[in-house]
């Protein structure tokens, strides 16, 4: 039996609602739907937000459990540098594990799963992490504004301990040029919108679940949720009824309070519908993207003890208003923008050092003292406590999942920013161990000396001359 | 027991410049007018040097690597010059070798000149980032500046002394205030107005909760001294001016990454002052020190530091800064000439300028009477360079 362990989300705080858009770039012509939609930080892309999912669904699994990583997106910062890699070494997963991109269409995060839960059947070893994320850049103007969100959901296919048991598949595949972006290329390019929910999305998601229906002989009645994208709002529901569903059993699309999440879409969907989920019930979950994957999971009694995720529900509730069109622009450098010339500054980094450095750069590893148990960040030889001072006496500490508190803190006004004042201070660990980190997702007034936080993931900085997305850890207040 | 350099050399004479924005000066031009100064206050010639230590901290900006920069601009005899660079004690590193160099006996006549032109960089503020600190830093710390990294320590000493930020920034300006005061009295400081307290309370913030005028001067400058053995100083001149103290503290990193340290003081700031008394005899430097120079390349910096040097028990800085005992009429005067603050910041003289400035007033040489503070014994300098939680404090005393 394979299935899912464990869930995931991420979304990011900042939420633009449609009128703020549309009273920037409205004059171009696109009406908006209502709703708001989840942008992600300057320093947050698919990597830094797959990174969020997996740490939110791994919660207090043993890391070297996990035998593998899929990332699905189509927004990944990386054509060549396995990005998936990235998010593993990030994840402190061990290296020895398969990593996958799955890219390409929206389609991938269904893919990946359906890969994953192909290989946990023939597994010789532990669970495979899937982590699908986007963080599409759209044309300022264009449809796809109002439509894209950004977020990403990870769930953890297994085959012990699974809160839903996987039943089935039916895929279909067709070369449809709905959106379409070729390499190199900065935004995607669409085609016209009714024939994109006509002759695509209006078919291939019933095709897809209706195939997989056949396959199995059950009827629509038997599922409990059904779990689609929901590109087309009114078509949404349209399906439903073509399907034979009840409006009842469709789950909530997120489309007006996330927005389309590109391949993490489904899966988001999906870690939703197990949040609200009860032991026996069961989801059927399609993808959409030139063609459309369905597949059929069945609850388990163990739905009943889990907890602990955040997933989707608390991120939801959890968001602050980007009522400034012009700073997303800059978010997203979309528009030129002023930094001073310290922002002018290159700084090549070292891909030796990156390497050699991965653990301390990456997953947010230290040392802790095997003499004085004293952690330390980063990796020490000699420890840092001045009454031992052991040399080479360490094990691997770390401390990306560790609390910590405020030590101190500034609010900078000089350093180069598309969102001043940078924020950063020193940072106490529970259990030991201090460094100093940027804050990410504060206000300076609402940051104290003392305040309890957490460590997030995130990008560093793009260097565009050298086509390097730098990435690492920041300090976060500590999420309720 | 090491015996230290007290009484062992002496410096007789010096030269700096002046400081500020100095558009039409080159590094090299600096270093030529600093030392033509030095040359013509200690008497004597060129030739008479036998070596030279060369300070200067960012040289990409503006020298290049190497002490070649120096022996060029000032032409110096095929005679050995050796750069030092250590964040802001670099002029300081400079002063130390070549008192090390005369006091082992090596040479009888020495060199120091630091020189740094900040002004060519294109902005306000010091350049450099992360990168300053190492490949591995730079992809992990921070990406912090300088008055955030020293902000840091402000918010640190306020929490930890229970001030209310108004509180906390009322005694920053008060050290500030005072610091103009003195600049606005010096010719060759950078800053040269008097700017009250309310005026440095509505500034701008540049890293919270510093403000504009809690941040020193950028500048140009450089300054210059020469030593010879304290025995022979005399056939120099009358006034030769003795090294009493001469120490050097670095950070091991417990300040950083081990959870001790109270973020409200600098600890080298600390442990350099009693390695420098213990190597000058002084047991109470509240007392003894008749004046200081201290590294206030920003407010904050200051306060702590006078605590950190045992001027004021600690956590009381306050009440000393409010009865005005380190102002120029002050029973413990620091920063007579304006300090980093005012007279400006060129990182590679700033500790030679401090020296400067405590040789001039031992000898009675202020230029103006208003600036001269009363028959002082000893003079301390104090540089501090890098960050609060990871950094390099120099203490240098001199007197007669």
């Amino acid at each position: 039996m394979v299935g899912i362990a464990s869930y995931g989300a991420y979304i990011p705080r900042y939420r633009m609602n449609h009128n703020t858009i549309f009273s920037a770039v409205g004059f171009l012509g696109t009406f908006p739907p209502p709703g708001e939609n989840a942008i992600a930080s300057h320093d947050e892309d698919a990597l830094s937000m797959a990174v969020a999912a997996g740490v939110d669904c791994l919660g207090s699994i043993e890391r070297q459990t996990i035998g593998g990583l899929y990332l699905a997106t189509t927004s990944q910062p990386y054509m060549v540098r396995q990005n998936s890699a990235l998010v593993a070494t990030a994840l402190d997963l061990q290296p020895g594990i398969r990593t996958a991109d799955f890219t390409g269409s929206t389609k991938s995060g269904t893919g990946a799963l359906l890969a994953a839960l192909d290989a946990a059947r023939g597994a010789t070893s532990g669970g495979v992490l899937v982590c699908a994320s986007d963080c599409r850049l759209s044309k300022p103007g264009s449809p796809q504004e109002y439509l894209y969100g950004d977020g990403a959901a990870a769930i953890l296919v297994g085959v012990d301990d699974l809160i839903a048991t996987y039943e089935g598949s039916y895929s279909v595949s067709y070369d449809f040029p709905d959106r379409w972006r070729a390499s190199g290329e900065k935004f995607e390019h669409a085609w016209e919108d009714r024939f994109i929910r006509d002759s695509g999305y209006g078919q291939f998601v019933a095709e897809a679940i209706s195939g997989l229906l056949k396959r199995y002989n059950m009827s629509i009645d038997e599922v409990s949720k059904i779990v689609y994208p929901g590109l087309y709002a009114r078509e949404h529901g349209t399906i439903a009824k073509r399907l034979g569903a009840d409006p009842s059993q469709l789950q909530d699309t997120l489309l007006n309070t996330v927005g389309d999440t590109g391949a993490a879409s489904p899966l988001m969907m999906l870690v939703a519908a197990l949040e609200e989920s009860r032991p026996g019930d069961r989801i059927m979950v399609a993808g959409f993207g030139n063609g459309s994957d369905a597949l059929f999971f069945r609850v388990t009694d163990r739905i009943d003890g889990f907890a602990g995720r955040r997933a989707v529900r608390q991120h939801l509730s959890a968001k602050k208003e980007l009522s400034s069109y012009e700073k997303y622009l800059a978010f997203r450098n979309l528009a030129p923008m002023d930094l001073g010339m310290r922002g002018e500054i290159g700084v090549r980094t070292p891909m030796s050092a990156l390497f050699r450095d991965r653990k301390a750069v990456l997953a947010l590893c230290g040392s802790r003292c095997r003499e004085c148990g004293t952690p330390q960040y980063p990796y020490q030889r000699v420890c840092v406590n001045p009454d031992c001072g052991a040399i080479d006496r360490m094990e691997e500490y770390r401390f990306s999942d560790r609390h910590g508190v405020v030590f101190t803190y500034t609010g900078d006004h000089l350093a180069a920013s598309v969102d001043p004042p940078s924020i950063y201070g020193l940072v106490d660990f529970d259990g030991g161990g201090r460094f100093w980190f940027d804050f990410a997702d504060c206000d300076l007034d609402s940051v104290r000396v003392g305040m309890p936080v957490e460590m997030t993931f995130r990008r560093r900085y793009v260097d565009e001359s050298s086509g390097v997305h730098g990435y690492s850890w920041k300090a976060m207040p500590l999420r309720a | 027991m090491a015996e230290g350099i007290r009484d062992k050399v002496a410096i007789i004479g010096m030269g700096c410049t002046k400081f500020g924005e100095l558009w039409n000066k080159s590094a090299e031009d600096l270093m030529v007018d600093a030392f033509q100064e030095c040359l013509e206050d200690a008497g004597v010639e060129k030739k008479d040097i036998d070596a030279a230590w060369f300070g200067v901290h960012f040289e990409e900006e503006s020298v290049g690597k190497g002490a070649t920069s120096m022996s060029l601009a000032l032409k110096l005899p095929f005679i050995p010059v050796t750069r030092t660079e250590n964040f802001c004690a670099t002029a300081t590193e400079a002063f130390r070798g070549a008192c090390y160099g005369v006091a082992s006996g090596a040479y009888d006549v020495a060199l120091a000149l630091g020189v740094e032109k900040l002004k060519d960089t294109g902005y306000g503020g010091l350049p450099g980032g992360p990168g300053l600190m190492g490949t591995k830093s730079a992809l992990i710390m921070p990406k912090l500046t300088a008055p955030g990294a020293f902000a840091m320590m402000a918010t640190r000493y306020f929490s930890v002394y229970g001030l209310s930020p108004e509180e906390g920034k009322r005694m920053l300006a008060k050290v500030s205030a005072k610091s103009h005061y003195n600049g606005a009295r010096n010719p060759k400081a950078h800053l040269r107005r008097e700017i009250t307290e309310d005026q440095i309370l509505n500034a701008p913030i540049i890293a919270w909760p510093l403000g504009l005028f809690d941040c020193c001067g950028v500048s140009d400058g450089s300054a210059a001294a020469i030593i010879t053995r304290a025995d022979m100083a005399k056939d120099f001149r009358p006034d030769p001016i003795n090294v009493k103290a001469l120490q050097v503290a670095l950070s091991p990193g417990e300040e950083l990454m081990y959870t001790k340290w109270d973020g409200a003081h600098v600890e080298t700031g600390y442990r350099a002052g009693v390695m420098a008394y213990e190597e000058a005899g002084i047991r109470n430097p509240r007392e003894e020190i008749s004046m200081a120079e201290v590294h206030d390349c920003f407010s904050i910096t200051e306060a702590v530091t006078m605590e950190d040097l045992q001027f004021s028990p600690r956590g009381k800085v306050k009440e000393d800064i409010e009865a005005g005992r380190f102002n120029l009429d002050g029973e413990q005067p620091v920063q007579p000439d304006g300090g980093l603050k005012c007279f400006g910041h060129p990182i590679g003289a700033s500790g030679l300028r401090m020296l400067y400035e405590m040789y001039k007033q031992l000898q009675g040489k202020a230029e103006l009477p208003e600036r001269q503070i009363k028959d002082p014994r000893l003079g301390l300098t104090h540089n501090m360079g890098g960050f609060p939680a990871m950094n390099i404090v120099s203490v240098a005393i001199i007197g007669l």
